[in-house]
């Protein structure tokens, strides 16, 4: 067992579409929005939708972090290096994302900005303490996933003292975005973007476990059910919801027992707890502000908080005119829907976010192929 | 960020660290978040940071799951 192979089956992937033809029943419609990119992208990359019944849409969610991150914390993070001199740590997903004025990290980096590409948190603090005479700033995105690490670094940092480090956090949060779409006019009242069910996360799950989404599967009476990031994890977990929606239940239900139990992963929600509070607001591109959706440090290690260090003011910056990643990063587009995607943005020269991760559904629409849809109009 | 595959930890190394095997590629990560995975066992590995064990026996009843030769798990 080596748990990627085993679960790229193609005869099992033959035998479950199969299963989900007899299942979905006549006259019915059934719309299931995957939350995460890497979900996105296993459907994009495996062409589960061609194996998939024409009543069953997938509509692709926010779950990408680069994608939702908005321009103006990029403007942040550039300013960072570029006014203040510090050496700004930052994954490379972040490199390419458009920021202000047609600048972006990469070409800020050109312009003679020390920013160094890092793999972990641990590297930023490597960095840092290799540059003891320089403030290093380590640009911390992601969901749930990359929160624990940067948890990690700070106290870390805090043990050996390491005077020149801060973190400029950007941490997410997955149940607040998933309730800002259920709570979006366009689903709720509308119905321009009906939703019979989601696809829940898998590495985040892996974090938060399976009971958070317990309150959406009630309170908005949707099905849930938590898929490994695997094409055949995809296509049980899109039966298991039909099987809801036939059975009129609404559940949360488990396909990635494998890794995701419905405590999580209790050790690295301690340390979240211990080094992250709650924001009062904070911006999604494509979502807008969403309240209680982000993390910011506490004040026990406001010294290790880039934000304070540096007295950073955000200031929130539209998006290009042309530009749909807000409206796909919403379910409400698709990517073709775009009139720029293709033509003018690509993976090369993105103009949107969702075309620079490899978990945006722009660029996996791209880099597959899934542009030219059997199904296009 | 997210499109991370299961690892193998080859060796347990000085403190949190191990040695792991991503399909012959090898690299250090920590397991300062999994503390119980020993050598042999798979993760997942997000930025370097080992956030989940695999289980192999839910892994099996999954696979089962696919061919409907099992219940719906709970």
């Amino acid at each position: 067992m080596k748990y990627v192979d085993e679960f790229r089956d193609g005869e099992l992937a033959r035998v479950l579409a199969e299963r989900i033809a007899r299942a979905v029943q006549p006259g019915r419609s059934y719309r299931f929005m995957e939350f995460c990119g890497g979900h996105t992208h296993a459907i994009s990359r495996y062409g589960v939708t061609d194996l998939l019944p024409a009543t069953i849409e997938m509509v692709h969610g926010p779950g990408c972090p680069v994608c939702v991150l908005p321009i103006g914390r990029i403007d942040n993070a550039i300013a960072l290096a570029l006014e203040h001199g510090a050496i700004l740590c930052t994954y490379a997903d972040t490199m390419r994302v458009p920021a202000s004025g047609r600048s972006s990290l990469m070409r800020a980096k050109a312009e003679g900005a020390d920013i160094r590409m890092v793999y972990s948190a641990a590297d930023a603090l490597r960095i840092a303490r290799e540059n003891s005479a320089r403030e290093v700033v380590f640009f911390a995105i992601g969901f749930e996933t990359t929160t624990p690490p940067t948890a990690i670094a700070i106290l870390e940092a805090e043990r050996a003292g390491l005077a020149n480090f801060s973190v400029f956090c950007n941490h997410v949060l997955t149940p607040a975005a998933i309730a800002n779409i259920l709570e979006s006019p366009q689903v709720r009242d509308i119905g321009t973007v009906p939703l019979d069910g989601f696809v829940g996360p898998a590495h985040v799950s892996c974090v938060i476990g399976s009971q958070p989404y317990e309150y959406f599967a009630e309170e908005y009476a949707k099905p849930v059910v938590i898929a490994g990031f695997e094409p055949l994890d995809v296509m049980q977990a899109v039966l298991m919801l039909v099987e809801q929606v036939n059975d009129g239940r609404h559940e949360v239900e488990n396909e990635f027992t494998r890794a995701v139990t419905r405590e999580g992963n209790t050790k690295a929600k301690v340390l979240v707890a211990e080094v992250f509070e709650l924001r009062r607001s904070f911006e999604w591109r494509g979502l807008g502000e969403v309240p209680y959706s982000a993390l910011r440090i506490k004040g026990r290690y406001g010294r290790f908080d880039a934000e304070r260090r540096f007295g950073i003011v955000y200031r929130s910056v539209a998006d290009n005119k042309a530009c749909e990643c807000g409206a796909i990063l919403r379910g409400a587009k698709r990517p073709k829907d775009c009139k720029v995607f293709g033509t003018v943005c690509t993976p090369e020269n993105p103009l949107g976010s969702c075309m620079v991760s490899s978990e945006g559904a722009c660029a996996a629409y791209y880099t597959y192929g899934r542009f030219r849809d059997r199904r296009a109009a | 960020m997210c499109l991370a595959v299961p690892v193998r930890v080859v060796k347990r190394l000085e403190g949190d660290d191990a040695l792991i095997d991503a399909g012959g590629v090898r690299k250090q990560v920590s397991l300062a978040l999994v503390p119980e995975a020993r050598e042999g066992d798979y993760v997942i590995v997000h930025v370097g940071y080992a956030i989940s064990r695999l289980d192999p026996d839910e892994a099996l009843k999954t696979l089962a799951l696919f061919a409907g030769m099992a219940q719906s798990p709970t």
